[in-house]
């Protein structure tokens, strides 16, 4: 499918998804309670199941995180990535560790290195850093005196 | 360690697997509960070589920060290099000279048999067979003597910038090329000998850490760990980049989802990349290896994403541009992480024996996974 046959018939699957122009892909935006339930019907679309999430991210914008997942589908090979805002002071989204295995891993790598809760995760821990680290580093604002890299 | 082992009920041990043991090959970390010989969890401990190689790049400019990709995947390094170049050139719109293209994807493909040689001589260690190791570096070591000679490393090449290819390749580059070829074909039949028709080595794998198709497209698994599942997940068919569509070559399948299909896949891939060099060896285009780019590099204010297959699978570069000279945010999508996601699935209900085994097959390279 083109992008604007996509995002056409993605706009009918998620009518409350904001379409973000421009991208090699198409881009989503839906609401942090949304996400949930918008992730299931990606994943069971009949047109093409979001079957495959390869990548799960966070960036830090200052004023608001916002989360990036891309997803494909192995049936049609469609790429789509879905971005949800998130308030930078309280940072919290729904797991989708139930519904793609890999973001159990994904997920825990993005509170270990942003601080975003994952609401019922079952196994919420620092994966790279040390249980007793202080801090998120990816975090714009994060300040290490010894180990920081600054040209 | 002391809540695991509160978790565990009576008769349980929970034994660590690293992060210093010869069949992690590096310092990757797992803490395995066992009842008696079955293994009831393995849970990877991660991080002790973890640079935070993101954060780092983002002071980095679009020329140096590709050099610290060099360190993620060290057996791919070109392949990493090559994505991260592609994803900067995406974003600049460059048109890479074809010369460029071709030498890239012979480099591509000569690091991908280096590195499934390495893999394959561990692989052997792993179970015990110690000889298999010394044959396999016979060819690899050609292959990074041709590498040397070319890029000046052996492992950390930092050979492809933006635009093109760092040098232009030696005088002597072909004829070695194809020396290698030629050593690499009266050989190949060994590698069978020795351990695909090994009847001990063949019951250590078959039917041991077993992926389904759903959980591979589930744990995100790509690469030759993917593919022994029956699950295409080639980038260079799937997505093709820079050459590849214009090259003849299969993608290898294999059905079983065990460990031996794996084991079987990249066996089968190293003569697959066999082939698309013997196509361009002797076709490479005369020419620029190199597109004229400025020398401070500043991508337009967006998002790029380039993926690419390495040895281990599909590895992203995510770059969110704010329009300046150095990247607002990278994320790189390595395969080793998605890949050992799988391990805890794969090895569960299975005997501790059988651990290395699955282990082995997903080739995992630590630095790629902590970053």
């Amino acid at each position: 499918m083109t992008n604007e046959e996509l995002k056409n018939a993605l706009t009918e699957l998620l009518p409350h998804a904001v379409f973000e122009d421009g991208g090699e892909w198409v881009n989503l935006f839906v609401e942090a309670a949304d996400w949930k339930a918008s992730a299931q019907k990606l994943r069971s679309w009949e047109s093409g199941p979001f079957n495959f999430m390869f990548c799960i991210t966070c960036v830090d914008w200052k004023t608001h995180f916002t989360m990036v997942y891309h997803l494909r589908s192995t049936t049609t090979l469609d790429n789509i990535v879905v971005k949800v805002k998130l308030d930078r002071s309280n940072p919290a989204i729904s797991t989708v560790s139930d519904i793609w295995r890999t973001a159990e891993f994904l997920e825990r790598e993005v509170y270990d290195l942003f601080g975003v809760q994952f609401l019922e995760h079952p196994d919420l821990r620092r994966l790279l850093l040390t249980d007793d680290w202080v801090g998120y580093p990816l975090r714009k604002d994060y300040e290490d005196p010894i180990n920081m890299i600054k040209l | 360690m002391v809540e695991e082992i509160g978790k565990t009920v009576e008769g349980d041990l929970v034994i660590n697997v690293g992060p210093q043991h010869p069949a992690t090959h590096g310092v990757l970390h797992l803490v395995i509960t066992l009842n008696g010989e079955t293994i009831k969890k393995v849970e990877p401990h991660l991080g002790y070589i973890h640079r935070s190689i993101e954060k780092m790049c983002e002071s980095l400019s679009y020329r140096q920060f590709i050099y610290t990709t060099s360190r993620m995947d060290y057996l791919s390094a070109h392949i990493n290099n090559h994505a991260c170049a592609l994803c900067v050139e995406k974003g600049l719109q460059i048109e890479v000279p074809e010369r460029a293209q071709v030498i890239r994807v012979l480099m591509d493909e000569l690091t991908r048999i280096a590195s499934h040689e390495l893999w394959w001589g561990a692989m052997a260690m792993d179970l015990g067979a110690f000889t298999p190791f010394f044959h396999a570096f016979r060819e690899r070591e050609t292959i990074n003597d041709i590498m040397e000679e070319t890029c000046g490393a052996r492992l950390t090449m930092n050979y492809m910038v933006p635009g093109g290819v760092m040098a232009d390749l030696h005088p002597n580059f072909q004829s070695r090329v194809k020396n290698f070829l030629q050593l690499y074909k009266s050989k190949i039949h060994e590698y069978d000998e020795m351990v695909t028709g090994n009847i001990i080595f063949q019951n250590r794998m078959k039917g041991v850490g077993y992926l389904s198709a759903e959980d591979v497209i589930s744990y995100g698994v790509t690469g030759p760990a993917g593919r022994g599942s029956g699950v295409s997940c080639d980038v260079r068919k799937l997505y093709p980049y820079e050459i590849y569509s214009k090259l003849q070559f299969d993608e290898v399948l294999e059905t079983a989802g065990d460990s031996f299909a794996r084991y079987m896949v990249r066996l089968r891939e190293m003569q697959q990349s066999i082939r698309i060099v013997e196509q361009l060896i002797d076709n490479i285009p005369e020419g620029e290896y190199q597109a004229k780019t400025k020398a401070v590099l500043k991508l337009p204010k967006g998002e790029f994403y380039q993926r690419v297959e390495t040895a281990r699978g599909e590895l992203g570069v995510y770059i969110v541009s704010e329009g300046g000279t150095t990247p607002y945010r990278i994320k790189f999508r390595s395969p080793g992480f998605s890949n050992l996601s799988a391990l805890d699935h794969m090895t569960r209900g299975g005997k501790i024996g059988d651990l290395v085994a699955s282990m082995g097959t997903l080739d995992l390279v630590i630095p790629d996974i902590d970053r």
